[in-house]
């Protein structure tokens, strides 16, 4: 009989590591107090979060003239934001689902935080259109419900409306998919005998987890159903979120490139923000053996793949542009890179597309203190990115009566920064409570207990 | 009614591996085996067939599709025809968006819905606690001394063959299985 097998050159987890002790690594930091190093983390983003609230509150409350836009320039910081935050979660996803279906085994270190990090995002992103609206509190009006005005239903037709289904049924899914991961480790937590809180809660929602065999063989054909549904999934999510512009006919937004250019712009952003992450997580939680340098080097080289296909995007649009022969289009590419916000554009270009390119060096790929420092240079790319895609294609439009500029409020700075507060107020309180690593998954790929490749059919 | 279990605890990936080969090719009656990952290979040695949840969600999928494309055709049609910018009312192709995500999100509540209510995992259930640390790094062998043919010291000898680190006799009360 003809036998599969994988044999791994080098081990995924470093440190010969038993069963057990895994078990202990990933749970003793949660288990312990927390050092200065998380309360001065959580202090800062729980400070940024709350200026954040005020900020949401003082603009609700007073209503959209808060903000810098104008008639001109009606899309700006929101739509950014929202899209930024977005792109963040893709990252999780590409982690936890797709990498799953190609049976790329050291994902296991990786996925439960990048999955928690596609939660957190998520419910950033949700944030920015309910504050777009100007008027939250009918944001229930996006969806179709049987209503006393006729029933007048939504209309189908708007990629807005697709919006807001993408993005609930993204939001449910990964939570879905994220919590199914967890149910073995929460009977992990509650089989230790540390009573308490977290024993307490990990029982009621590990449902009664007990290893049994004939619950794994489901558990593991549900997984992968929910991986092979969230594969699609995270593609439609941002290729709708990329018809919000494409659907218009503005220049600059009107192209067909946009879905793929948005879906790998989404995966790269987040792949950025998952190495900034990781590579802060592993230092402080003492995660070195899990969240080795070559998984690093792994996450770089998907960033310099996905980072190659938005550097290929922003070439075929400029080339497009002129190739059409549309003075409107010319002239919105000439006016992003020579115009009055020409500086978000080059900040773009040498974020996204010139800072990767070092990641080619292996030298620079095993460095985490560089490799730190780009992968924030590519979270604040990608954030220029899509700022230049909505403020410079509108600031100047059709009539140069009516061109405007633009620049944000305090207020919509603050709601920025208060997103950012929440992401990681939401990060650091999921590092003390969740297993960050699926200890699951990761003893599924360790040596021990097995010679490599005998006795595996 | 009570049945005989004979339990073995292994703690190693190829010695569950391959004393439940060598238990089911004796023909002994396996109840479970409990393992803290899912082992791969060890649903072969089982003899466990592929879960029936993808039927479940294959057709959660087509109702959520079929549900959500029926209600746009009748809400933007037949129930109050609005005119979008000269689109004809039946707009098909702008109608596929949504009814992906409506599909995928039936097919994915459903995969869940079904795993829970195949596996019985719920919140309160009592976890079967076999031997401890079966969730931590632990393996064990659940096997039912079904007659009096069972031969116990033989299978004592197979199961120590195979690095079993502790071997119990257990009754267990049973009600439904």
């Amino acid at each position: 009989m003809a036998r599969v097998y994988s044999v791994f050159a080098r081990p995924l987890i470093q440190g010969d590591k038993r069963l057990a002790q895994v078990t202990e690594d990933v749970c003793r930091p949660m288990e312990r107090r927390p050092g200065p190093w998380w309360w001065a983390a959580f202090t800062a983003s729980s400070a940024l979060l709350l200026l954040g609230m005020s900020a949401i509150t003082y603009q609700i409350a007073t209503g959209v003239g808060t903000w810098g836009l104008n008639t001109t320039v009606g899309w700006a910081f929101d739509i950014t934001n929202f899209v930024f935050w977005i792109g963040i979660g893709h990252a999780g996803t590409l982690i936890s689902a797709i990498l799953y279906l190609f049976r790329q085994r050291w994902r296991t270190s990786v996925n439960r935080s990048a999955e928690a990090m596609t939660l957190f995002a998520v419910m950033c992103a949700g944030l920015f259109p309910v504050i777009h609206m100007g008027r939250p509190w009918l944001a229930y009006w996006i969806f179709p419900y049987p209503n006393t005005r006729g029933s007048l239903w939504i209309n189908f037709r708007s990629p807005l409306a697709w919006d807001a289904f993408a993005i609930s049924t993204y939001f449910i899914i990964s939570a879905l998919f994220w919590y199914v991961g967890l149910i073995p480790d929460l009977a992990t937590i509650r089989d230790r005998g540390k009573p308490g809180f977290r024993q307490r809660l990990a029982a009621l929602f590990s449902l009664g987890w007990d290893g049994s065999y004939r619950t794994w063989n489901r558990y593991e054909m549900a997984y992968l159903l929910l991986a092979g549904l969230a594969t699609p999934l995270v593609v439609s999510v941002h290729t709708i979120v990329s018809w919000d512009f494409a659907v218009a006919v503005i220049p600059g937004w009107h192209a067909t490139i946009f879905p793929p250019y948005f879906v790998a712009g989404a995966i790269f952003s987040g792949l950025a923000m998952v190495l900034t992450l990781m590579i802060i997580a592993r230092k402080t939680m003492g995660l070195e053996d899990y969240i080795t340098v070559r998984h690093i080097e792994r996450l770089c080289k998907l960033i310099i793949a996905t980072g190659g296909m938005v550097g290929l995007a922003y070439l075929t649009e400029f080339f497009m542009a002129q190739y059409s022969g549309n003075r409107y289009e010319q002239f919105v590419f000439l006016n992003r890179a020579m115009g009055p916000f020409a500086w978000a554009y080059w900040t773009m270009v040498s974020c996204n597309v010139l800072a990767p390119q070092l990641l080619w060096f292996r030298k620079i790929r095993t460095n985490l203190a560089v490799v730190f420092l780009l992968s924030l240079l590519i979270n604040v790319g990608m954030w220029f990115e899509r700022f230049v895609i909505i403020v410079t294609s509108l600031h100047r439009d059709y009539l140069p009566s009516s061109w405007a500029g633009y620049s944000p409020t305090v207020i919509e700075v603050a709601t920025l920064l208060g997103s950012f507060g929440l992401f990681f107020t939401m990060f650091l309180l999921f590092c003390r409570v969740l297993p960050v690593i699926a200890m699951g998954e990761v003893k599924g790929v360790l040596s021990y207990g097995r010679k490599h490749g005998e006795g595996h059919p | 009614m009570s049945r005989l279990l004979l339990v073995g605890v292994f703690e190693k990936e190829d010695d569950i591996l391959s004393v439940t080969r060598a238990a089911k090719d004796q023909g002994l009656s396996i109840v479970d085996v409990y393992a803290p990952y899912a082992v791969h290979g060890l649903e072969r040695a089982l003899g466990l067939k592929a879960s029936k949840i993808s039927v479940v969600c294959l057709l959660a999928g087509i109702a959520g599709a079929v549900l959500k494309l029926w209600f746009e055709v009748w809400a933007s049609t037949f129930d109050w025809p609005v005119d979008v910018g000269g689109k004809p009312w039946n707009s098909l192709p702008a109608f596929v968006p949504m009814t992906f995500e409506v599909m995928v999100l039936f097919a994915g509540v459903a995969t869940v819905t079904a795993l829970f209510i195949a596996t019985g995992l719920r919140p309160g259930r009592k976890p079967k606690a076999v031997v401890p640390g079966v969730t931590d790094d632990r393996f064990a062998l659940v096997i039912e001394e079904t007659d009096a043919a069972f031969d116990l010291p033989a299978v004592h000898r197979l199961l120590e063959e195979h690095n079993a680190v502790l071997i119990e006799e257990r009754v267990e009360e049973t009600e439904a299985p």
